[in-house]
């Protein structure tokens, strides 16, 4: 939030820079005595964890393509050639790929920490839709990524989700047909599709990074939400950003790095599909085409609407409507931790999610289509009347006055036995 | 009041024509619109298939070994063309279908008018009703049906099965069920002998 500069350059070289380009500044001010509110839990650890995995994806993925072959009769070869006889090429492949799925984890749950506190209402929307807008360029990215190993479900995967824009074909007729085929620059999935693939692929998390710059931007200026949700009142609510929670996020991500290196070191194909490691063939399709773990419940949307445009819409729309949440959400407070009616209806989008997934691993037959419709019934009707309607008639619990109170409550209170949080640390001399 | 040598506001000078401004300055900007949409297409442009991909690469295929209820798998333009010679009975199962029953009523043959209904007769080759050529991929999102080889499931109306998202296809290779929106496409093709077909 925005605050006085505190930052006193004390040599020669530092006054020099700060009167021509004050990055020392603004590092100080920013990330350094940043005023942060002294309630955040371990859920707002996860944006530290993804601009680090973002880093790890590009420094990884810029050593790969030294070695990737990006043509048909190469690329699959040239992937098997990094993981056999590149120095470190298995390490550093299997860490692009673990790592993709480890960025999608982080970033599911950091969007549902901001769906839970209601960090989408004002005054931080812009900061929210910059946020479903890198959620949709990593949708991009990994889905270009994913094909450029050229194995069976690479080529059918792009085969299907390109085909998707053929369904517009059915607004204008042959409207969809010529835009596939200036994607494939073909007359099927081939050499130039891949070529092109694999340039944006690379293109595409420096975009990503820019994002993230305006993200972390759009987050300075209201400053962070927190647990309570009500906003900071006075310099007793905040503590500064370093050292407290730069250690905070530090200890979180060697957690989450723990588990990073267990499925990296101990089961690296684990969330991969075993027919990836067969090379394309345009000639046969596998008779069961999944998506990676993390599109699985869109997948599982797509495949439970009976029509291809309406699915395709459907599809689009799942991600899509995330950017209306904060004017979807009628609700006067933000945390849900102090709705009790809405809290009901969280959970239940949160498992209908999980099991949005697991339909979508499934054949779309019998039962299986059923719940496939009934959870994306669900899942719209979650955004479409809950949040309208519940944020109208539900009368939330009574809010703490400040964060400070919601502090000294939560460590009073009957809840004093559950794990140390950092409400209870004790405030630094000079910021209380 | 404003120097009429110095000031930097153009209304203040001798001669000004506010309207002579406003078409310079429109001219000036619609050209850079114009300008820039013309530097924008070879960009967009470039992506489209070049005219190596466009040209009607043309296939022929020896069909002679193919007897009764056999098919083969050929490729055309990257993609598979499924040739297969029918049996009476799958050819009257086709002609029993009335026409209302049909998810698309079009042929979708790229031999005939665009509006040719989807009768067995507009599906299979002229003159040449056991024979079918279609192109292989299900209209739904691309995949490849099962049904060309032996073993095959056909669906339940004998033809075709998508395994992606369950399409049926029937012995005409028109849609019966499933999310696929049309039949299965014909390529332009004409058999150039009694046992040769030549696609494209």
């Amino acid at each position: 939030m925005a605050h006085a500069s505190t930052y006193k350059p004390s040599t020669g070289i530092e006054r020099w820079l700060d009167a021509r380009l004050p990055i020392p500044r603004m590092m100080h001010d920013q990330f350094m005595v940043f005023p942060t509110p002294r309630n955040l839990n371990y859920w707002w650890t996860f944006g530290g964890i993804l601009t680090f995995m973002l880093a790890v994806q590009i420094v990884t993925g810029i050593v790969l393509a030294m070695h990737y072959v990006p043509t048909p009769d190469g690329a699959f070869d040239s992937v098997e050639n990094i993981m056999r006889d590149v120095n470190w090429g298995w390490l550093l492949r299997y860490a692009h790929a673990v790592g993709a799925s480890m960025f999608f984890l982080a970033a599911y749950i950091h969007t549902f920490r901001g769906l839970y506190y209601g960090s989408y209402k004002a005054p931080r929307e812009v900061l929210w839709i910059l946020g479903v807008l890198i959620l949709l360029l990593m949708i991009a990215t990994a889905f270009m990524g994913y094909s450029l190993v050229w194995g069976q479900m690479s080529f059918w995967a792009v085969t299907v989700i390109t085909n998707l824009f053929s369904s517009l074909d059915a607004v204008i007729s042959g409207l969809g047909t010529t835009l596939v085929q200036w994607i494939w620059g073909g007359f099927s999935v081939g050499g130039p599709t891949l070529n092109r693939l694999f340039a944006l692929h690379y293109l595409f998390p420096f975009i990503i990074a820019g994002v993230v710059i305006l993200h972390i931007w759009a987050l300075h200026v209201p400053g962070n939400n927190n647990p309570a949700g009500v906003d900071v009142k006075t310099p007793k609510d905040t503590i500064p950003f370093h050292p407290y929670y730069t250690i905070k996020d530090g200890f979180a991500l060697v957690m989450f790095l723990i588990l990073f290196a267990f499925l990296l070191f101990y089961a690296p194909n684990y969330l991969g599909h075993p027919d990836n490691y067969i090379p394309a063939n345009p000639l046969q399709t596998p008779p069961h085409i999944v998506p990676e773990w993390y599109f699985l419940p869109f997948y599982a949307i797509l495949r439970a609407i009976p029509n291809k445009l309406f699915g395709v819409i459907g599809l689009i729309s799942a991600i899509s409507i995330l950017f209306f949440v904060p004017w979807l959400d009628t609700s006067r407070i933000r945390s849900t931790t102090y709705r009790p009616i809405y809290k009901w209806f969280f959970w239940l989008f949160a498992i209908n999610c999980l099991a949005l997934g697991y339909l979508g691993s499934q054949a779309p037959e019998g039962w299986y289509l059923f719940f496939g419709r009934l959870c994306t019934f669900y899942y719209f009707a979650f955004f479409l009347l809950v949040m309208p309607i519940v944020g109208l008639i539900e009368r939330p619990k009574k809010l703490p006055g400040s964060i400070t109170e919601a502090v000294l409550k939560s460590s009073k209170g009957p809840q004093a036995a559950e794990p140390p949080s950092p409400a209870r640390e004790p405030v630094p001399e000079g910021v209380a | 009041m404003a120097n009429s040598d110095t000031s930097t506001d153009p209304s203040d000078l001798p001669h000004d024509d506010p309207s002579r401004r406003d078409v310079i300055l429109v001219g000036a900007g619609a050209f850079a619109v114009i300008g820039g949409a013309a530097v924008l297409w070879p960009l967009l442009d470039q992506m489209n298939p070049d005219a190596s991909a466009l040209s009607m690469a043309s296939t022929s295929v020896d069909v002679s070994h193919l007897e009764e209820g056999q098919a083969i798998t050929v490729m055309w333009r990257g993609k598979p063309i499924f040739i297969r010679h029918r049996t009476k009975k799958e050819i009257e199962e086709a002609n029993a279908v009335p026409l209302n029953d049909l998810v698309d009523p079009l042929a979708r043959n790229a031999n005939l008018p665009e509006n040719a209904p989807a009768t067995d007769a507009n599906r299979s080759a002229p003159e040449k009703l056991p024979w079918l050529v279609m192109i292989g991929i299900c209209t739904h999102l691309g995949c490849i049906p099962k049904g060309q080889a032996v073993g095959d499931y056909k669906g339940e109306y004998h033809g075709w099965f998508c395994p992606c998202h369950g399409s049926q296809y029937d012995t005409a290779g028109r849609i019966r069920k499933g999310p696929a929106p049309q039949n299965l496409h014909i390529p332009p093709y004409k058999f150039s002998s009694d046992t040769k077909i030549k696609i494209g």
